[in-house]
C-alpha cells in the first residue's frame, strides 16, 4: 500500500541516504533504524509528505502522495517528537481539540475513555504544565486509542513512557496491525509488537 | 469546512484567554505609543487633534505587529503546526482560522479602545465612532497581512525586526484608508469611501493572504 | 503531416508522453544551472558591449544634444538618468516575481537564483532613482523631499526590495530560501498597484506638493530618445550584473557538483 522508490535526502552540503526504497503492505510493521542523525525523523517527515524528497517518490496505493494532497493526510496518522499538545489545556482539552483539528472530533465521553485507557484518570482537568513529561507523552498518544486512519507514522512513541505505558502502547499498536493497518515507527528500546510482518530499515549502514 | 475554520478559532481563543497577559500587554502597547506623541509634539489642542487619526493608526499598526509573532510560533515549536499541515482539510483554511482568532484577540480589543485614545487627543465625537469602525473593519486587513509575515519568518534568528521589515510596508494602504477616513469625519467629510475600500482590503486579505501564508507555513516546516 | 508526427501518433499513451517530455526537457535545458553557467558566461560581454554603446549615445543625446530647458535651466538633465532607474527598478521587480512564480510552479533551481540575483541591482535602482529625484527636487522645489505620490511609493519599492533581500538573507537552506522570497516576491507583487493606488489617493487628498517630474508638455524628440537610450543602457547593465551575480550564486550553491570541481580543476590548470 505504501511504496518508496529510490528516496534521495540532502541537508545543506550532506547526504543523509539515497535509494531508499522498500514497500510496506497492510497489516506490516516498519522499523526504521540508525545513529543519531542517520536521517530516520527526516524519513518520517518525507513519508508524510512534510518534507520533500530531494529525489524519489513516495506512492500510496499507487498514487503519488504529492498527487494526493488532502486524500492522503486523511488516510495518516503522524506523531511527530513533539507532543503538539497546549500546556496551557487540560489533557481531556488538548485531546479533543487535536481530534477536532484532525476533522474527526471525539465527544467528551470517548476522549475521558481513551485518558483512562492511558492511566490519566484523575489528571483530566489538571492543565498539562503540571504533567510530567511520561504524562505529557500520554495524553499525546490517546489519540491512537481510537485512531482508525490506516497509516500511523510514529516518531519515538515509547520516550518517558514507564512500562506498564509502553506495555499499553505497544498492545495498541498490535491490534491496529491486526485490523490490517501500517505502521513505520522509530524507537531506542528494544519493545515487542505483536506483528504479522515486522521488518526493520536501517539508515547510515 | 467551516466546522474547521471555527474549531481553530474556539482553540486559539480559549488558549489566548488562559493567558489574557499577552493581550492586555498588546493593548497598553497601543494606549503608550499613542500617548507619548503629546509629550512629543506639545500639549497644543489644535495640533494633536491633526495628529491624532495618524498617530492612533500609527499606534494599532504596530501594536500588531507586536502580537504577530505569537501568531504562529507557539504552534510550530510545539508541533501543532505539523497535525494542522498533515489534516485532510487544506492548510489555508486553518490559517484563515488563526487569523480570524488572532484578530479577535488583538484587533477587536484595539477597536474598542481606540475611541479612548481620541478622547484623549480631543477628537469629535462623530470622528471617534468612525475611528472605532475603521479600526473595527480594517484590522482583520492587518491580521490577514500579519499572518503571511509571521509565516514567513517562523524560526527564523531576528525574526521580529525582519517581521516588521517585511509586513510594514504592506500595511501603508491600511494606514491611509483608515486614517483618511477619520480625518475625513473629523473634517466634518463624508468617510464612506475611505471605509468601503478598507472593507475591501480586509475583505482581500481574509481571502487571499491565509493561502499564501499556508503556503509560506509549508515552506517553513520542510 | 511529417515523418516524425506520424511516428509519434501510434504510441499516443506512454510514448506521447515520453515525447512531450524530450520536447520539455528541451526547452527547459538551459534551466540546469550547470547548463546556464557557460552560456552566461558567453552572454556577459555583448551585454556590456551593449551597456557602454546604448549609455554613450544617451549620454551624447541628454548632455550634448537636448537642449537647455527655458524654466529649469541645467539641471533637468538628470531626468536622463532618474527616469531610467525609476522604471528599472519596477521592470525589475516584475521580472523578480516572474522568476518567483516560475519557481514556485515547476520548482526549478534556476529560477529563485535569478531572483536572488535581481533583487540587489533592483534596490540599487531604486535608491539611485529616489537619490537623483532629491537632487533635482532641491533646486527645483527648494527641499530635497517632498511626499509626492511616485518618491513616496517609490522608497515604498526600497523597502520591499530590502525586505526580500533580508528574508532570503535570513535563510540558511538556499532551497527555503528562495521559496518563502518567491512567496514574498509575489504578495508584493500583487500589494504593488494598491499600495500605488492608495498613495495617489492620500496625495490628492493632502494636496501637498503635487509636482509632476515629468509634466513639460513639449517634451522634444531628442529628450525623450536620449531617456530611451539611457534606459536601455540601463536593461543592458542590469542583465550583464544579474548574469555575474547568477554565475556566482550558481558556483556557490553547487560547489560539491562534479562539473563545478571540474571547472575550478581546469581553471587551475590554465
Amino acid at each position: 500500500m505504501l511504496s518508496v522508490l529510490n528516496l534521495e535526502c540532502l541537508r545543506g552540503e550532506r547526504r543523509l541516504f539515497r535509494n531508499i526504497g522498500f514497500a510496506l503492505a497492510a497489516g506490516e510493521l516498519l522499523f526504521l533504524e540508525g545513529k543519531n542523525g542517520a536521517g530516520k525523523t527526516t524519513l518520517l517527515r518525507m513519508l508524510c509528505g512534510l518534507t520533500p524528497p530531494n529525489a524519489g517518490e513516495i506512492r500510496w496505493q499507487g498514487e503519488a502522495i504529492r498527487r494526493l494532497g488532502g486524500d492522503f493526510y486523511g488516510q495518516l496518522c503522524y506523531l511527530g517528537h513533539q507532543n503538539a499538545i497546549k500546556e496551557d489545556l487540560t489533557p481531556l482539552e488538548n485531546l479533543c481539540a487535536s481530534t477536532r483539528l484532525a476533522d474527526e472530533p471525539i465527544d467528551e465521553g470517548a476522549a475521558l475513555a481513551a485518558l483512562e485507557q492511558v492511566g490519566l484518570t484523575g489528571r483530566e482537568d489538571l492543565p498539562c504544565r503540571y504533567l510530567s513529561q511520561g504524562q505529557k507523552r500520554r495524553v499525546a498518544l490517546a489519540r491512537l486509542a481510537r485512531e482508525r486512519r490506516p497509516l500511523w507514522i510514529l516518531d519515538e512513541p515509547f520516550v518517558a513512557l514507564d512500562a506498564q505505558a509502553v506495555a499499553w502502547l505497544s498492545g495498541v499498536i498490535g491490534a491496529h496491525l491486526a485490523r490490517g493497518g501500517l505502521t513505520v515507527m522509530t524507537t531506542h528500546q528494544a519493545v515487542e509488537i505483536p506483528a504479522a510482518s515486522t521488518r526493520r530499515l536501517r539508515l547510515g549502514a | 469546512m467551516l466546522r474547521v475554520v471555527l474549531h481553530v478559532i474556539a482553540r486559539d481563543v480559549r488558549l489566548a484567554l488562559r493567558r489574557p497577559a499577552d493581550v492586555c500587554s498588546t493593548l497598553f502597547f497601543f494606549m503608550l505609543v499613542a500617548s507619548l506623541f503629546p509629550l512629543g509634539v506639545g500639549p497644543e489642542t489644535e495640533v494633536l487633534r491633526r495628529l491624532a487619526p495618524g498617530v492612533i493608526w500609527v499606534g494599532a499598526l504596530l501594536a500588531t505587529l507586536l502580537s504577530l509573532p505569537r501568531m504562529f510560533a507557539e504552534d510550530f515549536y510545539d508541533g501543532t503546526l505539523e497535525q494542522l499541515a498533515l489534516a485532510p482539510y487544506p492548510l489555508g483554511l486553518a490559517v484563515l482560522g488563526k487569523t480570524l482568532a488572532h484578530w479577535l484577540v488583538s484587533g477587536l480589543p484595539l477597536a474598542l479602545i481606540a475611541p479612548l485614545l481620541g478622547l484623549q487627543f480631543d477628537l469629535p465625537p462623530e470622528a471617534l465612532m468612525i475611528l472605532a469602525f475603521a479600526v473595527f473593519i480594517g484590522t482583520p486587513a492587518l491580521s490577514g497581512i500579519g499572518a503571511i509575515g509571521a509565516a514567513l519568518t517562523l524560526g527564523l534568528r531576528g525574526g521580529g525586526v525582519l517581521l516588521s521589515l517585511l509586513v510594514l510596508p504592506l500595511y501603508i494602504s491600511v494606514l491611509v484608508f483608515g486614517a483618511g477616513a477619520v480625518d475625513a469625519a473629523a473634517g466634518g467629510l463624508d468617510p464612506a469611501a475611505h471605509l468601503f475600500f478598507l472593507a475591501a482590503l480586509a475583505v482581500g486579505g481574509l481571502a487571499f493572504a491565509p493561502w499564501a501564508a499556508a503556503a509560506a507555513l509549508r515552506i517553513a516546516l520542510e | 503531416m511529417t515523418a516524425h508526427e506520424r511516428r509519434t501518433i501510434p504510441f499516443e499513451g506512454k510514448n506521447g508522453n515520453n515525447a512531450r517530455m524530450t520536447s520539455f526537457t528541451h526547452l527547459y535545458k538551459f534551466s540546469a544551472p550547470a547548463a546556464f553557467y557557460p552560456l552566461a558566461g558567453r552572454l556577459i560581454p555583448w551585454f556590456w558591449g551593449l551597456a557602454a554603446l546604448f549609455g554613450a549615445i544617451g549620454l551624447w543625446l541628454g548632455l550634448a544634444v537636448a537642449p537647455t530647458d527655458f524654466q529649469q535651466g541645467e539641471g533637468y538633465r538628470i531626468i536622463f538618468v532618474h527616469v531610467g532607474a525609476s522604471w528599472m527598478s519596477m521592470f525589475l521587480y516584475l521580472i523578480m516575481a516572474f522568476w518567483s512564480a516560475i519557481g514556485l510552479a515547476f520548482n526549478t533551481r534556476l529560477s529563485g537564483m535569478m531572483a536572488a540575483a535581481l533583487a540587489p541591482t533592483g534596490a540599487l535602482f531604486a535608491f539611485i532613482s529616489l537619490w537623483t529625484g532629491a537632487l533635482w527636487g532641491k533646486p527645483m522645489w527648494g527641499t530635497w523631499w517632498v511626499w509626492d505620490a511616485r518618491l513616496t511609493s517609490e522608497l515604498i519599492l526600497l523597502f520591499l526590495y530590502i525586505g526580500f533581500i533580508a528574508l532570503t538573507r535570513a535563510i540558511d537552506d538556499p532551497r527555503r530560501a528562495d521559496r518563502a522570497g518567491a512567496v514574498l516576491a509575489l504578495v508584493g507583487v500583487v500589494n504593488i498597484p494598491i499600495i500605488y493606488f492608495s498613495v495617489t489617493w492620500w496625495n490628492t487628498l493632502h494636496q501637498g506638493a503635487s509636482v509632476s517630474l515629468t509634466k513639460s508638455p513639449s517634451m522634444a524628440a531628442v529628450m525623450l530618445w536620449g531617456m530611451l537610450f539611457c534606459a536601455l543602457a540601463m536593461w543592458m547593465y542590469a542583465i550583464a550584473v544579474s548574469l555575474i551575480r547568477v554565475r556566482g550564486i550558481i558556483l556557490e550553491r553547487e560547489r560539491h557538483a562534479n562539473w563545478v570541481k571540474a571547472l575550478l580543476l581546469d581553471r587551475a590548470k590554465h
